[in-house]
């Protein structure tokens, strides 16, 4: 079921790199909520911050609270393995398992929650490819390599790999800079269908993609090299993109900066 | 114009070299085949199925069976306990270790394998073969009895094909370690993210990310190690206690390889006992190709 991610006070460093600071954010759910602003301001890093995978890069830590509704997802007790099956990301490149097939990459996390039943499995690698508007096109070749598939078939696949496992929130880390406006089309059409049933986060570079999917949109920004990301102001899309009550927010969308 | 006749010089010269390889390879095996012809010509036994050596007699009875049987055993011991130890290892240093712990194990590791093979034979017998004895006579004791080949018949244990696949494991650690660290230090990080972010354990993304991609790897660096045991020398010639019989009590002394056997006969032998050593040596390179054959089919299958 869809969650509401509660972020309060959060600060994210690589080591002795101050990278985002004091973030404070409430994203809803059943909403698509796009993180916007220049390259290296933190928004990554901060997507990274909700599903604990920031903490996989050495030295990398995190403090402040992040609430998936009513769970601390970074008190002592929480285990970040929990925390990813339901917290599921897709990346910028597409990166299926290149060893597995189109059927494994998406079975894999399903297998990992100790699923084997092949009846289970076949009914959730096809409901999930067809959420992911993958099915009709693999339909007839599951056993071929996911690496074998187009650049924007490849990112659908991981969208399936991810919801496969039925999460809370999709985190999307640009998940379409890589692919072609065909590919970026159906990519976003899916965000649109998916965030009936889930809390979607996106980071994109692209405003005009932040304009057409989400509902919410927040920037981030840095006031200069070395200094750590933040976050501006986060309200509606239209809200943001119309009438923004920051004036870095509407430099950046006019494109006088960034 | 300066250029094409640079570029048809350049040609020639590569060409040339190319050549070069080729008549020399063309030549050894020239050499040896003419060689070792006679000797088995004048073999009174069967060559393949044959287990003693003795090829200066005036009906010279020799074969290889013994020593087949030596080197695959003893190289097939290797690689059963070196493998697993240098995944490990290589895993830990790629994907665990913290940075300067790695680079330090790395530089170990690349260490032992500049090791000259000698030195590894004169450790082996000086020091490893007691421990290896002791080691011997307490497996024998507990499982002799259902595994035949940890029973020695003689109640002894000394320089036997048991202790020579122990030396050769750790003669052929360090380059299986050092292929498959580089092998999976090239995983990309995304696969590895992939799996983290689907709520895979430390040890869950390894199985799903890094083993598989490094598979080839592991089967090429495994055949690499392997070949090497197959054709070491100068310690299995001071290890083992030779005996040119095939017996599976692989703990008890004796056994015999083919490398070892060369070079321990090559001095004393005679014309026939020479091409006999140099027909030997054909067999053990006959194997080492299948083996690399093997490898390679294995590679080359798909994953799926």
């Amino acid at each position: 079921m869809a969650k509401r991610i509660d972020v309060s006070g959060l600060d994210a460093y690589y080591g002795k790199v101050h990278a985002v600071a004091d973030v404070s954010l409430t994203i809803e759910p059943r909403s698509v909520t796009a993180l916007i602003g220049p390259s290296g301001c933190g928004k990554s890093t901060f997507l990274r911050t909700l599903n604990r995978m920031h903490e996989v890069i050495p030295g990398a830590r995190v403090s402040g609270k992040v609430r998936l509704d009513e769970l601390d997802i970074y008190a002592p007790d929480v285990d970040p393995v929990d925390v990813r099956r339901t917290v599921g990301m897709v990346f910028q490149r597409p990166n299926p398992f290149p060893t597995m097939s189109i059927y494994d990459n998406v079975a894999a996390g399903l297998k990992l929650s100790g699923v084997r039943r092949k009846s289970v499995l076949d009914e959730a690698v096809e409901r999930s490819l067809r959420s992911a508007n993958l099915w009709v096109e693999v339909r007839s070749r599951l056993n071929k390599p996911g690496a074998s598939l187009s650049g924007g078939q490849q990112q659908r696949l991981c969208i399936a790999r991810a919801i496969a496992v039925e999460p809370d929130v999709l985190l999307m880390d640009e998940p379409c800079s890589a692919l072609d406006p065909i590919s970026t089309i159906a990519i976003e059409d899916l965000m649109v269908e998916l965030k009936e049933r889930y809390t979607i986060v996106i980071v994109t570079h692209n405003m005009q993609q932040a304009a057409r999917v989400s509902d919410v949109t927040a920037f981030f920004t840095i006031s200069a090299p070395g200094e750590p990301g933040r976050l501006v102001e986060a309200d509606t899309t239209r809200k943001i993109f119309s009438n923004p009550a920051e004036k870095a927010t509407e430099d950046y969308i006019t494109g006088r900066f960034g | 114009m300066t250029t094409r006749t640079a570029d048809r010089a350049f040609r020639l010269t590569t060409q040339a070299a190319a050549g070069v390889v080729l008549v020399v390879v063309l030549a050894i095996g020239a050499f040896l085949v003419n060689r070792a012809v006679p000797a088995l010509r004048a073999d009174t036994a069967n060559f393949l199925t044959e287990t003693s050596w003795f090829p200066d007699q005036a009906k010279p009875v020799f074969g290889i069976a013994a020593l087949a049987f030596g080197t695959l055993v003893s190289s097939m011991l290797a690689l059963l306990l070196a493998v697993p130890v240098a995944v490990g290892t290589a895993l830990f240093v790629a994907h665990y270790a913290p940075r300067r712990l790695a680079r330090l194990l790395g530089f170990l590791v690349d260490l032992l394998a500049a090791v000259p093979s000698v030195v590894y034979g004169l450790w082996g017998l000086y020091f490893l073969k007691t421990h290896v004895n002791d080691v011997a006579g307490w497996l024998d004791r507990h499982f002799g009895s259902v595994l035949t080949p940890l029973h020695s018949s003689t109640g002894t244990y000394g320089g036997s094909l048991f202790l020579a696949g122990i030396v050769l494991a750790i003669m052929i650690l360090p380059i299986i370690s050092a292929i498959v660290r580089e092998v999976f230090l090239q995983v990309p990080r995304a696969n590895i993210e992939a799996a983290l972010a689907l709520g895979a354990t430390r040890w869950e993304a390894m199985r799903l990310a890094v083993l598989p991609y490094g598979r080839p790897g592991i089967v090429s660096a495994s055949m690499l190690g392997l070949g090497r045991a197959l054709g070491e020398t100068i310690a299995v010639a001071l290890l083992l206690s030779t005996s040119y019989d095939i017996s599976w009590h692989i703990t008890q002394p004796g056994g015999a390889t083919f490398a070892a056997n060369i070079a321990l006969k090559f001095n004393e032998a005679g014309g026939t006992g020479r091409g006999a050593l140099i027909a030997s040596g054909l067999v053990l390179f006959v194997i080492t190709l299948l083996v690399n054959g093997v490898a390679r089919a294995v590679v080359r299958r798909p994953t799926l």
